[in-house]
């Protein structure tokens, strides 16, 4: 598959008053084309900045200490603000939490959804509307001409994040970063836009990097997943063998704290708060929260441990040395199921073979 | 390489040690800081307010501490030494030596009119032979009393009606509001010369006509913030604990407004020093023999052409005190709310 | 009500309840539209809905924040909207707690945890002295699985989930029979919703509390809840156990609603169907809350309980038939 993005041993601080706090500590990971990638936390695991860092959009107090964005064989760290500007909207495009604030309300939507063509290309103003008539009807916006010269509250919620991402689409770019698209909306608009995104995608081949703390969101619309905490990448790998065959403590004590279908006695909980960035702990982040913490995490940060070829994590209950422990229910009855697919799996290919 | 590495180490290392207490892990490190603590550490990295604070902290103890060590009487007449230019001991500068340039000669204005040698006046003396740097100080501690009492006005009246307003809405508010647009649409000189038909020119009388308008801007501020924070859940918390509407408005209101409260009223010191200025250089204001910065700018306009130390003294002293009101105030708006800033 | 349900006590009997913003005007709000509901003592009534369909407002005219323009409330057999003398107000006050949605604007930011975490035991003076306020507030920090070193700090200094467990701490302070929590998890990250959760779990045990949890997170609701309704601008549409609505949820925009909820299991989601609610045309029949099997309301007409009492078969016996 082809690599469309591929970021290297990130490190980005920020200084403030109380000190430097380290949001970024060693980020790496690959995008490739058509694919949608994933990236789950919590509030301050860093899945914001590291999206915000490929945009360039970082406050003035931030400092890319170390690491690489390649994006057509270009480094966007060693980019000029201008050849910046080029590459946003263009080739890589984002679009925000909250689609109240991220319209202009003084700007017809018609000419907001066109105006990133007009800048990025030499395009007549003409021309221009009619890209923007034509998104603004792939995005559903009913009678899309007629609503050209409304403003944005003349919109609902749900529509006005439609109008965001027939901006962020209109120059056909390479990368969309979705930072919590439906995190503002209701349950059933949520619903609606992430159709609506994969809808897209496949009609485009966009590669979206998705940004969200919903696992069942996720589960939704990710091929890709990859868990930060404490502003490290934890654990990355195919939606299913994150779903199914989690290995790393944190995504277990993620799955095991949401309800499922199946009623539970009492559900899962991760003791204690997140790390305090400002002075991170040594070793793995997650020690001071992790039952099955030992005493190398509060020592040594772990490596990845390959599990397949998809997938890697970054404990050390993967070494050879460690003891086998038992997740959370929740979590055998996951890996049971994954078993399950794999064994399925084997019997189809087998029978191929035959064939 | 890395499976190298980590082979090596010891299966003593991987001993399970289960979660942290859950103590341990919700301490929390840095340390603590009231919210003043934090604007003060804020506020320090801002030199320009903080130059300014000092400043003004010296005009305001050399304006005040001058009742009692003022150089000279600020208001004897001494009408031999009148229009004497500035001499400063052990400075020889053309300017600032007692000389001045009479057709084209250079003559010692102290000699001549036969001051003795001990006596200086540092910045000369105006017509009437009074010591000039004795009058910017009578000057500067009538603007600063000016200064100092708007900005009790605002606090007082304009705070309280505010919050009132605010805090009891609908028709309340509604009437209160009426009343602040009658108020305000009354131009301040007109409010002064109706003033002036029943009092004598002087400090009281600015400060009553100060009185009727001056604290309107900082009502409507705290009415709006107060709007604002009545809605926030806290307030609604404390009113389904049984809190009283008073209890609301000073526990939970007024400290959450208290930073711009106090930027606003930092704005409106320099504000009223130079109402009073004004009104004191068209002749409204302070009657002479007391002295205001206003009334020395008019006096020293007058002679501009031929004695122009006498404008230039206290016209530099109000613009430092203007300046370094306003750079303090905006240091501490940034303080107070960082995110107001870029 | 149904026999079985008269050995339960009664704590909160809301009836025909409007509340109505800018009323007679012609920007007027209904916000809630008439709706009914009881709540037993001890069990969590979890009321579900989108935003603006009158959910926390109902919340708040309860606990008297707003004044309901028609019905009835009725707690503890005393009707709330006839309060008027100042000890009786202050009984209510002390019964009746809420928890809020926004951990950061929920408490004051300038107030130490420990002044508002007594902020409740200084008006009601529930404590003796110095001592025993200071003594009471360390106990609840404990019981909220904070430190009492916490007590001298300032909320800018807590994690989300930290600042909600001050907010219930607050609450509790007053000694409550009945917490309104009003979208306590929405804003609070994944891992530190269970944590809240079981919080709340815990305490209601231990302090024997009866809940109304307002929330949109269908999934948690049902697991927290007992009863559940359902809201769709500003009416109830669907009442009943929370086993009963999430499995078999009958009303069209109750089915809707838990057909939009995602889990977290990629395979459940690629077989999710989303079902559209069209809101049914107005045709003049007269509507409410009609029991279609025991302790199950659906908000329909007369002729409509037969066609929802078979649809109500039809998917139980759907269940029944997966399973075997």
């Amino acid at each position: 598959m082809e690599k469309v993005l591929e970021v290297k041993d990130l490190k980005i601080s920020f200084d403030t008053f109380a000190g430097k706090v380290h949001a970024i500590r060693g980020v790496e990971f690959d995008l490739y084309r058509g694919e949608t990638l994933a990236i789950v936390g919590e509030s301050g695991s860093g899945k914001s900045v590291t999206t915000r860092s490929i945009m360039r959009l970082l406050a003035k107090n931030a400092n890319v200490d170390s690491g690489t964005i390649m994006f057509k064989n270009e480094d966007l760290n060693k980019k000029d603000d201008k050849a910046m500007q080029k590459i946003r909207g263009r080739d890589i495009a984002m679009i925000f939490q909250d689609p109240m604030t991220s319209l202009n309300p003084t700007m017809t939507i018609g000419k907001q959804v066109a105006e990133p063509l007009r800048k990025h290309e030499k395009i007549s103003k003409k021309e221009a509307m009619n890209t923007a008539l034509e998104l603004l009807r792939l995005v559903g916006i009913p009678d899309a001409e007629k609503r050209l010269n409304n403003y944005p509250h003349q919109f609902s919620g749900g529509q006005r994040q439609r109008i965001v991402i027939a901006i962020a689409l209109i120059c056909r770019p390479e990368i969309l970063i979705a930072d919590e698209p439906t995190t503002a909306l209701d349950v059933t608009i949520q619903a609606q836009i992430i159709e609506l995104m994969k809808d897209i995608q496949e009609k485009i081949r966009t590669s979206i990097i998705f940004i969200t703390h919903d696992l069942g969101v996720v589960a939704n619309v990710a091929d890709r997943v990859a868990v930060m905490y404490g502003g490290r990448i934890v654990e990355i790998g195919t939606s299913e063998e994150i779903f199914y065959n989690p290995q790393h403590p944190y995504t277990w004590g993620l799955l095991s704290s949401m309800p499922t279908l199946e009623t539970q006695d009492s559900l899962y909980a991760i003791p204690g708060s997140p790390p305090d960035l400002l002075d991170p702990p040594t070793g793995d982040a997650f020690y001071p929260r992790n039952e099955f913490a030992m005493q190398i995490d509060t020592e040594e940060t772990p490596p990845f441990f390959e599990i397949s070829p998809t997938h890697k994590a970054a404990t050390w209950l993967l070494a050879p040395q460690a003891p086998k422990v038992t997740p959370p229910q929740e979590i055998v009855n996951r890996h049971q199921h994954f078993q399950k697919i794999m064994k399925e799996r084997e019997l189809v290919q087998k029978k191929l073979r035959e064939v | 390489m890395a499976e190298m590495d980590y082979s090596k180490i010891p299966k003593e290392k991987f001993e399970l040690i289960g979660h942290q207490d859950a103590a341990e892990s919700e301490k929390i490190a840095a340390p603590s800081l009231t919210f003043f603590q934090d604007s003060w550490r804020r506020l320090k990295k801002n030199k320009a307010a903080v130059i300014s604070l000092v400043i003004l902290g010296l005009i305001t103890l050399i304006a005040f501490g001058a009742i009692w060590l003022s150089p000279k009487d600020p208001t004897k007449q001494n009408v031999q030494f009148a229009n004497l230019p500035p001499k400063i001991p052990g400075i020889s500068v053309d300017g600032f030596n007692g000389t001045t340039l009479v057709r084209g000669q250079r003559v010692d204005k102290y000699e001549q009119v036969g001051v003795p040698e001990d006596v200086y006046f540092i910045l000369g003396t105006d017509s009437l032979g009074r010591d000039l740097l004795s009058r910017i100080f009578m000057g500067t501690r009538a603007s600063l009393i000016i200064a100092f009492v708007a900005a009790i006005l605002d606090l007082s009246f304009g705070v309280t009606y505010g919050l009132i307003s605010g805090m009891k809405g609908g028709r309340v508010d509604s009437i209160m509001q009426r009343i602040l647009e009658v108020l305000s649409g009354i131009p301040n000189l007109v409010v002064m010369i109706l003033f002036l038909t029943i009092f004598k020119p002087g400090i009281l009388t600015i400060i009553l006509a100060m009185a009727v308008t001056g604290w309107i801007t900082m009502a409507r501020i705290v009415r709006a913030q107060t709007l604002k924070i009545k809605d926030q859940e806290y307030v609604l918390a404390a009113t389904t604990l049984g809190q009283s509407q008073i209890s609301i408005a000073l526990k939970h209101i007024l400290p959450n407004i208290s930073s711009v409260v106090i930027v606003q009223m930092m704005f409106s010191i320099p504000t009223a020093i130079f109402f009073e200025a004004f009104l004191s250089f068209i002749g409204l204001g302070l009657t002479p023999p007391n002295a205001s910065l206003g009334m020395l700018l008019s006096e020293g306009y007058k002679l501009f052409r031929f004695l122009p130390h006498l404008m230039w003294a206290p016209a530099i002293v109000l613009s430092v005190i203007m300046i370094c009101f306003n750079l303090l105030a905006d240091g501490m708006r940034d303080a107070f709310d960082p995110k107001m800033k870029d | 009500m149904v026999a079985d349900k008269t050995q339960e006590k009664i704590i909160l009997d809301v009836e025909n309840l409007k509340q109505y913003f800018n009323e007679g005007q012609r920007d007027e709000v209904r916000a809630v539209d008439g709706i009914s509901f009881q709540i037993f003592e001890g069990e969590t009534f979890g009321l579900v809905g989108e935003s603006g369909c009158g959910k926390s407002t109902t919340g708040r005219s309860i606990i008297r924040l707003y004044h309901p323009t028609a019905g009835k409330i009725e707690f503890d057999g005393e009707d709330v909207s006839k309060i008027k003398r100042r000890a009786d107000m202050e009984h209510f006050r002390r019964d009746v707690q809420m928890i809020y949605q926004d951990p950061y604007a929920s408490l004051n930011p300038r107030m130490k945890v420990r002044d508002i975490i007594a902020e409740g035991i200084d008006i009601h003076h529930l404590a003796t002295d110095v001592d025993d306020r200071n003594q009471q507030v360390n106990d609840l920090l404990e019981l909220v699985g904070l430190d009492r070193s916490h007590g001298t700090r300032y909320p800018h200094e807590f994690s989300g989930g930290q600042r909600q467990r001050i907010g219930i701490a607050r609450a509790l302070a007053m000694q409550p029979k009945f917490i309104i929590c009003d979208e306590p998890i929405s804003a609070l990250d994944v891992s530190i919703q269970a944590q809240v959760v079981n919080l709340l779990m815990e305490l209601q045990q231990k302090k024997k509390l009866t809940y109304l949890f307002i929330a949109h997170d269908l999934s948690m609701v049902k697991y927290i809840s007992d009863r559940i309704g359902v809201m769709y601008y500003g009416k109830l549409v669907e009442v009943g156990k929370s086993e009963e609505i999430y499995n078999f949820g009958v009303h069209p925009y109750t089915e809707s609603l838990l057909s939009a909820i995602p889990l977290p299991d990629p395979e459940h989601e690629r077989t999710r169907r989303r079902i559209v609610y069209k809101p049914a045309v107005n045709d003049g029949a007269e509507r409410e809350l009609r029991e279609i099997s025991e302790g199950h309301f659906v908000y329909c007409s007369e002729e409509e309980v037969p066609v929802f009492q078979k649809k109500l078969a039809d998917k139980k016996a759907q269940t029944e038939k997966v399973e075997v």
